[in-house]
């Protein structure tokens, strides 16, 4: 997979799932003139075909979807790649946004939201982490797993683990500062870039399905340890032979 | 007020008392029995005295004719035996009384004549009455009276008749003759009447009472039925029915309610699916309205953005759309928030704070809005607030009352004033602007009011904030009461209680402002001096002279 490896200044890909034509032509002008290449898909049926045509860099995806429902899309794209995905969604206190996060998509945008605050989402989404920060080393070892900053990749055992870009960099967050509790509100922050206080079910959400890849047994983390009433923190170290 | 222990009101003697007016069995029972012994008594002893009367006349009558043919037939031979030969008088009589007693037993004989008694039978002498011999002595009739009959041997007296006569015998003067009538044989038939009377009484009473028992059995089984019907469909058991026999009333009681219970079921699940559609009906409105206005919100930032290419008038519109969107957004959020409490899906999520913090947290949020207006906002706090409540909502109400008083400031400084007790924490907002009628009170918090309409709404808040607070306060169990005055000024005071689902009962803090109520009029310690004058209550309600009682007070009460 090499969605993450564009050499900047190269128009970034943006697949818009969305039956409502005004406001897909609305999105489509306003991510052109955000200089991204935005592509259109109107119908859920045609949605992975055309995911699957346009390789896109992310996808911005409606809930509601005539044919295939978007959380089913959101699952079919996400058992195919680790592209980024942005929900639109029009209810935000209901089930379906948790379901969404769950499908795998990694960050949700209420309607209606504003030009701006989309595009943030999405370039947050785009962005990858600072290389390195405080911490000037290209490996990084968090339990039993090693991480390559550079390579995004993650190692157990020399077996690589398939994370999307959004897990990866929660994991990065975490193991760059193994003496930190993060609350949620913190990770919020530094990886979905909120300045503000945002729905912490998308930290959980995302905490469980990280889990589910890195954990050896995920009722019982070890890596990506709960900090009762205050958020999450790296596991102990494990040295690998 | 002393208030008695629960325990020592109910005393031994209530436990009868309860159960008489507990159970419609028993008291019909109880009433039965208690009726148809008197009944019983009363009849039993008419019916006994009409037998004895009727009895003892009947033997006064038979022991009458008797004596009378007694005596005649004595006379006769007396004054047969007199004209035949001289003969003892004494041993005559005797013959006489022996044969009477003998040739009808059912009487005895006593013959008095000069001092001498001759009796006939084991009757003794003093069975007759004196009051009767003296009357028998100065008459020729036959006299009757009732007696103690006595014997001679030692068997017990016995109740009888007497009779007396005289008789007369020529030359040798006049003899008393009494005939004495034992009732032995009356008084044993009225003794196995009475024991048939009381033995037919009491076996009638205790049937009456089986009857009543059975009869009251078969009315309070369906009416308890019925009780257990309504009381599960007051559960909440719609579905629950009763067993439905014969068409009498009972029948028809069961037919009734099972009828209502239908009724009810239907109305409620009409309600039921009208709630739902109602739901169902917000949210697709929620997801229709939403996405054009999705649409229309970029393309009004993208002329905003554009505008200073445009001429004045277009880069203007393209202003007043870009705000106005604003507005629109949150009063399509608010009639989303206001249509959730109508649908009753409004939840608390509650976790316990300190409210002082939501406060800063709000007033801080709003210190921008607070310099366009000039108005200095103060929070004057005692301490810990701690409550359970649900922050998000919590703070939407002190947004919504803050925003509210800076509005409607006029530039005078806002004082928040946290105070608690054990059971409950309030936070009053005053502002020193306008004020409002007391009368409004109450309207201040309905759905779209707009004070006074000449007052022009330059915010433009969505007019559904106060609303929506008092839904919000109301779900927590709390008060939110407002006051107001013309030119005074007014008051938003929140009370909330410290745990949830605790009742309210009084507030920490007054509903009128302090300021007005302390000594002269004592104002806040650290506040600049209000720059309005106090003036007497405005001409909407002069002749109120003590503008705390007048003041209106709108309590949310949980309902």
């Amino acid at each position: 997979m090499s969605e993450t490896t564009k050499s900047a200044g190269a128009r970034s890909r943006v697949l818009v799932v969305d039956d409502d034509a005004a406001l897909a032509e609305m999105l489509s002008i306003v991510l052109r003139n955000e200089g991204f290449e935005p592509i259109w898909c109107a119908h859920g049926d045609k949605a992975f075909s055309a995911f699957k045509e346009a390789k896109p860099d992310l996808v911005l995806l409606d809930l509601m979807l005539p044919g295939r429902d978007g959380v089913d899309v959101c699952r079919d794209i996400r058992a195919e790649s680790g592209v980024p995905i942005v929900m639109l969604t029009a209810k935000t206190d209901t089930i379906d946004v948790v379901e969404g996060l769950e499908a795998g998509a990694d960050d949700y945008v209420a309607k209606p939201f504003k030009a701006k605050e989309l595009v943030a989402r999405i370039k947050t989404r785009l962005r990858r982490m600072p290389a390195s920060e405080e911490v000037d080393v290209e490996t990084l070892r968090i339990g039993d797993l090693s991480i390559s900053v550079d390579g995004h990749s993650v190692k157990r055992d020399g077996v690589q683990i398939q994370l999307t870009p959004l897990e990866f960099d929660l994991l990065l967050a975490l193991a760059r500062r193994p003496w930190q509790v993060f609350s949620r509100e913190v990770l919020l922050e530094q990886v979905w870039g909120y300045r503000h206080a945002a729905d912490t079910r998308l930290v959980n959400v995302h905490v469980q399905r990280l889990r589910s890849k890195i954990e050896r047994d995920p009722e019982h983390p070890e890596i990506v340890v709960t900090v009762r009433g205050i958020g999450y923190k790296a596991g102990e170290t494990v040295q690998v032979r | 007020m002393v208030s008695i222990p629960r325990v020592l009101r109910s005393r031994w003697w209530r436990l009868p008392v309860n159960w008489w007016w507990r159970s419609l069995p028993l008291r019909v029972v109880l009433t039965v029995f208690l009726a148809s012994v008197l009944v019983l008594v009363l009849g039993g002893f008419l019916l006994m005295q009409q037998a004895t009367i009727g009895v003892l006349d009947g033997k006064k009558e038979t022991a009458k004719n008797e004596a009378r043919q007694a005596v005649n037939t004595a006379q006769e031979q007396l004054y047969a035996a007199d004209l035949t030969a001289e003969v003892n008088v004494d041993k005559l009589l005797l013959d006489l009384a022996t044969g009477f007693a003998s040739r009808a037993e059912q009487y005895e004989v006593i013959i008095i004549a000069h001092g001498q008694t001759i009796t006939a039978g084991n009757a003794a002498v003093t069975s007759i009455p004196d009051k009767l011999r003296q009357q028998v002595e100065g008459s020729d009739k036959l006299l009757m009276t009732s007696t103690e009959i006595n014997y001679r041997d030692r068997r017990a007296s016995v109740p009888g008749l007497v009779a007396g006569a005289t008789l007369t015998v020529l030359g040798t003067g006049r003899y008393q003759i009494y005939l004495m009538f034992p009732l032995t044989q009356e008084i044993a038939t009225l003794a196995v009447l009475r024991y048939a009377v009381v033995t037919t009484g009491a076996i009638l009473v205790i049937l009456l009472t089986f009857i009543a028992a059975l009869v009251s059995r078969q009315v309070v089984t369906p009416v308890r039925a019925a009780r257990r019907a309504a009381e599960s469909l007051a559960s909440g058991n719609l579905r629950d029915r009763m067993k439905v026999r014969g068409k009498d009333d009972l029948a028809r009681l069961g037919t009734s309610m099972n009828y209502m219970a239908s009724e009810l079921e239907k109305q409620i699940n009409t309600l039921e699916e009208l709630s739902a559609v109602q739901q169902r009906f917000v949210s697709d409105v929620s997801h229709e309205l939403r996405t054009p206005l999705t649409t229309v919100r970029m393309a009004a930032e993208v002329l905003y953005e554009a505008r200073d290419d445009f001429d004045p008038v277009a880069a203007r519109s393209a202003e007043l759309l870009q705000n106005e969107l604003d507005r629109f957004d949150a009063l399509l959020s608010d009639l989303l928030e206001i249509s959730r409490f109508d649908a009753g899906v409004a939840q608390l999520s509650v976790e316990e704070v300190d409210l002082r913090d939501l406060v800063y947290r709000v007033v801080e949020a709003n210190e921008r809005l607070a310099e366009t207006y000039q108005t200095e906002i103060a929070v004057h706090e005692s301490g810990e607030a701690k409550a359970e409540v649900d922050t998000r909502r919590i703070e939407r109400i002190l947004r919504n009352l803050l925003v509210n008083a800076i509005e409607h400031s006029e530039g005078h400084p806002i004082d928040i004033l946290i105070e608690t007790d054990d059971a409950a924490v309030a936070i009053a907002v005053r502002d020193h602007g306008v004020g409002f009628e007391a009368s409004q009170a109450r309207q201040v918090f309905h759905r779209f009011w707009r004070g006074d309409a000449a007052r022009a709404r330059t915010v433009g808040g969505t007019g559904l904030g106060l609303a929506i607070a008092m839904e919000d306060a109301n779900l927590h169990g709390g008060w939110l009461t407002a006051w107001g005055r013309p030119a005074m000024g007014a008051q938003f005071r929140l009370t909330l209680p410290r745990n949830v689902g605790a009742i309210l009962e009084t507030s920490p803090l007054p509903l009128v402002p302090r300021d007005l109520v302390g000594p002269g009029g004592a104002r806040l310690d650290g506040l600049e001096a209000p720059t309005i004058p106090l003036p007497p209550l405005s001409p909407a309600s002069p002749s109120s002279p003590a503008p705390r009682r007048a003041a209106a007070e709108t309590t949310a009460s949980p309902s």
